[in-house]
């Protein structure tokens, strides 16, 4: 996957990673791809949500060790 | 100035008072699960549609008193701070979130016992979970027991009591017992039917028929009387000839569903024959107290929730359904989803799996759905 910009929210808790990847997402293109890093576990549903909510397509999450990632495209 | 609100003022409001809540989690979380009551009005904007600004929610709320709920806290101080800021007057928010309201435990003194002594139902409002504790002469038996133990200790400390029997009347799926932790730390006795223990890790008391409790002086009576249905070691308890604690057999609005352990067609007629037979059997002035509530409505003026037995048997539709085949039907078909990690929690229970407290709290999340309906 290319990834155009990564952000590491790893240590955050609610509602951080979501304000960081908003801020970060609205610097980005349309198409453009922005990885996330997060521990908190809440930001698995919120962040598809709110992906979903904003025109923004989750491409794909995982989870390794406690960190959670995930790549979303900008729409 | 934004102010928090702990579960158990949140309580208070929603067993007597009223309150506006602007719930600010995800969509799909508020639809599974949220604070409801008679004087309770809650909308859904999840906190990250409101992060660049209130302005659209604001004509939805009132002028004053909103109190934002989110998960954890987090959120909802933050949407707290931007309603105070755009001049809502005394906006609140839930401390510790909806994990909190999760694990409050409220007490309610439901009644005296013939020679001295009484009963207390502990009423965890958020997630419809009941549990019991029986006192007398400085000595007390609690059933059922939540996984927050420290409601009980503290209770027990303030009122003078030993804690001398813990007692489960089935092997839970909707939340870990504080049973055995408290058993452990007190020296009390852990009591579980037999014929849900099968795999269990640990060493307990049998809870069967003829195995009578006594507590106090004055021994207060507490009578199993086995009730397989629900799980096939489900065992009721009759305390003080006055109560029947039917743990997750009986509710006041429904009755317990079969299927949690993954063998409801066996268990339907054991259910049935539990209900039909044995419950009709007793006597009606028997005080039902359940183990769940399903609905807030539920809930009397002092946040109880009980019904006589007689009662239950005209107006409850569990109790009235003649014909068999329908019954199963009931049963079986099209339930409710089941409660949030029912196995995992099913597994902690036996003591096969030993989830930390954070995993143990996220397990519990949710309702409790051991009622066929919602």
């Amino acid at each position: 996957m290319n990834v155009t910009q990564t952000l590491d929210t790893k240590g955050l808790s609610c509602p951080m990673p979501i304000v960081k990847t908003k801020k970060a997402m609205d610097t980005l293109a349309s198409g453009d791809i922005l990885e996330v890093l997060a521990t908190d576990k809440g930001a698995v549903n919120d962040l598809s949500a709110w992906s979903k909510s904003s025109g923004h397509e989750l491409l794909e999450h995982t989870e390794e060790g406690g960190v959670f990632k995930f790549y979303i495209q900008k729409g | 100035m934004i102010k928090a609100l702990s579960a158990k003022e949140v309580a208070k409001r929603v067993v007597e008072g009223s309150m506006f809540i602007l719930d600010v989690r995800n969509e799909g979380d508020y639809k599974d699960w949220r604070i409801e009551g008679k004087g309770i009005e809650s909308i859904n904007r999840p906190y990250f549609d409101l992060i660049d600004g209130v302005e659209d929610v604001l004509e939805h709320l009132p002028k004053e008193e909103v109190l934002v709920v989110c998960a954890k806290e987090g959120s909802s101080i933050m949407v707290a701070e931007m309603l105070d800021e755009a001049g809502i007057k005394d906006v609140y928010y839930l401390e510790g979130g909806m994990k909190s309201w999760s694990e409050y435990l409220m007490p309610v003194k439901l009644g005296d016992l013939k020679d001295g002594g009484s009963i207390y139902q502990f009423n965890r409002i958020g997630k419809g979970c009941l549990s019991y504790l029986v006192e007398s002469n400085g000595e007390a038996a609690i059933i059922d027991s939540a996984r927050t133990i420290e409601a009980y200790e503290d209770f027990a400390k303030e009122n003078n009591l030993e804690i001398k029997h813990m007692i489960d009347t089935h092997l839970h799926a909707d939340h870990i017992s504080g049973g055995r932790r408290l058993s452990e730390k007190t020296g009390a006795t852990y009591w579980l039917p037999p014929k849900d223990a099968d795999e269990v890790t640990f060493s307990f008391a049998a809870l069967e028929e003829g195995n009578d409790i006594t507590i106090g002086n004055t021994k207060i009576e507490i009578q199993p009387l086995y009730t397989p249905g629900h799980t096939i070691g489900s065992t009721s308890m009759i305390v003080d000839g006055q109560f029947l604690l039917s743990g997750d057999i009986l509710f006041v609005d429904s009755i317990g569903r079969p299927d949690l352990a993954g063998k409801a067609e066996d268990w339907v007629s054991d259910l049935r024959d539990s209900l039909y037979n044995k419950y009709n059997n007793l006597s009606k002035d028997l005080v039902v107290l359940p183990a769940h509530f399903g609905k807030i409505s539920e809930l009397d003026e002092k946040g109880a929730v009980s019904a006589p037995l007689g009662e239950l048997f005209e107006k409850n539709d569990g109790l009235n359904i003649k014909n068999e085949d329908e019954f199963r039907r009931a049963v079986t078909e099209n339930l409710p989803p089941q409660p949030n990690a029912y196995q995992e929690i099913r597994q902690t229970n036996m003591g096969k799996i030993d989830p930390t407290n954070d995993e143990q709290r996220e397990m519990e999340i949710g309702p409790n759905r051991c009622a066929i309906t919602e």
